[in-house]
Parts: structure tokens; C-alpha cells; sequence
């Protein structure tokens, strides 16, 4: 009997602990709303916050486990991303996603410093795995627009949300 | 999110209304026994807004501040997605007077902010921002600001001096708040003495030493007020 499956899911990018180093990242100079000043020393601690929450992700939906996503993601990104890994968990999926590109620009400072939104022209492979057999492998270009706000050592990924270019 | 169907030869595909509610990309996978086709496809997010993440700052301070209070919203939909289309903000300040300030401003990647003065009026406004039918409300306390004016009085009693000072006021006219601190300092030969007095029901009084050729300044916070000299 011909068989065939169709397969949903949503494509968010993140890249893979071992993955992170191929990737190339450029960061754009800030193109701010607001009257606040980013200062240097934040907007690296943005940056280096968002990257290893894209590690954090990939290994999550890899391995699906939500627990990893615990030190990265905050409120509803963390909620959909554990939704997805349960959905995975039941349908006997698995994701793998390695990031090849990053280009990111921070957008908007809100004035009393507790968000930071950024855009990452990402461009990332996505390997979808049935039952440990790969199914299909997807070389995608998006535009993720992500907001962080501060927790107690670092920044959490509050928003993340990926539309075309 | 995750959506997997088994299907036989020749049925049609299909994913319920409202099943797919997180906005992004998704890849749409067909594997069969002999082949796999992939594709990408967008979900945007719904264009009216059912949720406003209102941020404002301070929640209390005060009056006549230019851009004092500032505010950000991101805008989302019922699923919870950020609206990346441009929308019109409306901000609204007003007091209780019904006096308002209004600012429209469009989003940005979702995202709008502004800023707003404090009134001349002490109380408690509001603070909203609304983008069509769909608003969040902020309350910001203005108290006065510092002392504007501060002048004394004295008057003998028996061996003492009775200094007052005349109630004690912001520069547009609101009531310093009781418990502010008013230090009065008298100097005379050979010493100097400071009393700090908070301010009782609008105004500060301090009982001290008659002490001939003394002179008695006032002071709280920044403000200095009038002198007096004693006797000689």
C-alpha cells in the first residue's frame, strides 16, 4: 500500500552547541528607537546571550528536552518552543537545526531598559527525523525577530519569531 | 510547533482551521515509502491586536518633569504572536483634572514607545495605550517636587524663639508632603547649632534658644531660604 506522511513544523532556527562555531555572525551597527543609549558592554551581553540561546534551543529540540530551554528562554518563547518539544516527544520527532549564518541588528532599547529587540537575518539547516530516520534536510533563510529582557545574570530570549525575508 | 498525518495514496492532506497559531516559517514535509518532497511555507500573525505588553516607568514621581514618563508596548494577537506590521499607538496621559496628553506613534517591529511630562498637579493619573479597541492602562503617582519657596518666621516666646515657616510649597503650588525635612540652622558667637524638622501638617516649626546676635537660616534639599537676625 502506498504510504505517505506529511510532516508540519515550524521551522525555528537555532544552531547546535558544536554547530556554533561554523556559523559566521555579524553584528550591524544599532539602528535604535527609543532615547535610551546602548551602551557597548550591553549590546555584547545582548548578542552573546541570543547565541547561546540558539544553543540552548537546538539542543533542546534535538534531544527534546524542555528542561534545557530553562537558562535561555522566558514567558511565551519558552512556552512555545516546550509545547513543540512535547508535540516532537509525542510523535516520535526529532529536529536538528545547524545555523550557518547570523546577521543582527538591535531595533529598539525600550526606554526604561528592561527589553531589547533585535533582527537576525539567519541562514540555518533544519533536518526533521521520523523515528530516528532523517526525512527531509532544509536549507532556509529567514528573518527572526527576537526580544530579550534582563533576568538576574543574563538576558532571556523573550520573543522569537521568524517570518521570510 | 509539531503536526504529523498518515495518509493513504490519493487522500487528501489537511490541518484543522486555528491548528497552526504559532507565527513563523514551518516546513512541510511528504515522505513516502519511495520519496520525500520538502517545502517552506509562512504563518503570519493575525493583524488585530488582542494583547498590549505596556511598560511604563516610574510608577511615581514628580510633577513638572519634561519627558519624565516614558512607555513601551510590543503589540501581540490572541495566539500570542508579536504584530510586526505597522500599527498606529495611541498614549494617553490624564489626570485627574481631566487635563490629557496625547501621543500616536506607529510600531516598529512591533514595538512603539514615548514620553510623556509629569503635570503641574500632584495625584494619580492614568496612563494608556491603546491600539485600536484594545488598551492597557498604567496608574503613575505625580507627587510634588521639591520646595520652591521656603521662608520663616520668629517670634519670642518666653526665654525662647518660635520659627515657623509659611507652608511650604512646590513651584506650581502643591503641598509639600508632611514627614520633608526642614533644618534650621543657628549660628551665634562662638558656636552653631542645627535642628532638622519634618514638615507637619504643610508646615515646619522649631522652637530654640533666643541667643542675641544670632543669625537663623532655613533650609530643605536644595532650597535655602530667608535669614533672620536676632536681637543686637
Amino acid at each position: 500500500m502506498f504510504k505517505s506522511l506529511v510532516i508540519l513544523l515550524a521551522a525555528i532556527a537555532v544552531t547546535s552547541a558544536h554547530s556554533a562555531a561554523q556559523a559566521t555572525v555579524r553584528v550591524q551597527p544599532a539602528n535604535l528607537q527609543g532615547p535610551r543609549t546602548l551602551q557597548e558592554q550591553t549590546a555584547s551581553a545582548v548578542i552573546r546571550d541570543y547565541l547561546q540561546s540558539w544553543r540552548s534551543f537546538s539542543a533542546a529540540l534535538e534531544q527534546n528536552r524542555a528542561g534545557l530551554l530553562d537558562s535561555a528562554f522566558v514567558g511565551a518563547a519558552k512556552d512555545q518552543l516546550a509545547a513543540t518539544i512535547m508535540q516532537q516527544t509525542k510523535l516520535g520527532m526529532r529536529v536538528k537545526y545547524q545555523d550557518r549564518s547570523h546577521d543582527i541588528r538591535i531595533v529598539f532599547y525600550s526606554p526604561e531598559g528592561q527589553s531589547v529587540e533585535l533582527i537576525d537575518k539567519v541562514e540555518y539547516d533544519v533536518q526533521i527525523l521520523d523515528r530516528d530516520t532523517v526525512k527531509a534536510t532544509q536549507r532556509v533563510t529567514g528573518r527572526y525577530i527576537v526580544v530579550l529582557t534582563p533576568a538576574e545574570v543574563r538576558w532571556r530570549v523573550r520573543v522569537f519569531q521568524e517570518e521570510s525575508e | 510547533m509539531a503536526l504529523k498525518r498518515d495518509l493513504q495514496a490519493g487522500e487528501p492532506a489537511w490541518f484543522a482551521s486555528g491548528s497552526l497559531y504559532n507565527a513563523g516559517r514551518y516546513v512541510a514535509v511528504l515522505a513516502t515509502e519511495y520519496s520525500t518532497e520538502s517545502g517552506l511555507f509562512d504563518v503570519v500573525p493575525a493583524s488585530e491586536p488582542a494583547n498590549i505588553s505596556f511598560l511604563a516607568k516610574p510608577s511615581r514621581l514628580p510633577v513638572g518633569m519634561h519627558d519624565g514618563i516614558t512607555g513601551a508596548v510590543y503589540a501581540f494577537d490572541i495566539y500570542n504572536n508579536l504584530i510586526t506590521a505597522p500599527m498606529p499607538v495611541s498614549f494617553e496621559l490624564s489626570t485627574p483634572s481631566g487635563s490629557m496628553q496625547r501621543r500616536t506613534v506607529g510600531t516598529r517591529y512591533g514595538a512603539a514607545w514615548t514620553a510623556m511630562d509629569s503635570t503641574a498637579q500632584q495625584g494619580i493619573d492614568k496612563f494608556v495605550a491603546r491600539i485600536g479597541d484594545v488598551s492597557s492602562t498604567r496608574v503613575v503617582g505625580q507627587v510634588p517636587g521639591d520646595p520652591c519657596v521656603l521662608k520663616m518666621s520668629a517670634r519670642l516666646s518666653g526665654r525662647e524663639l518660635e520659627l515657623v515657616t509659611d507652608p511650604v510649597r512646590d513651584c506650581s503650588g502643591n503641598p509639600i508632603p508632611d514627614g520633608t525635612i526642614v533644618t534650621f540652622t543657628q549660628a551665634y558667637p562662638g558656636g552653631q547649632s542645627t535642628v532638622d524638622v519634618p514638615i507637619k501638617r504643610g508646615i515646619a516649626t522649631v522652637q530654640v534658644a533666643a541667643l542675641s546676635g544670632a543669625t537663623i537660616s532655613v533650609a530643605s534639599g536644595v532650597v535655602i531660604g530667608n535669614q533672620i537676625r536676632w536681637g543686637k
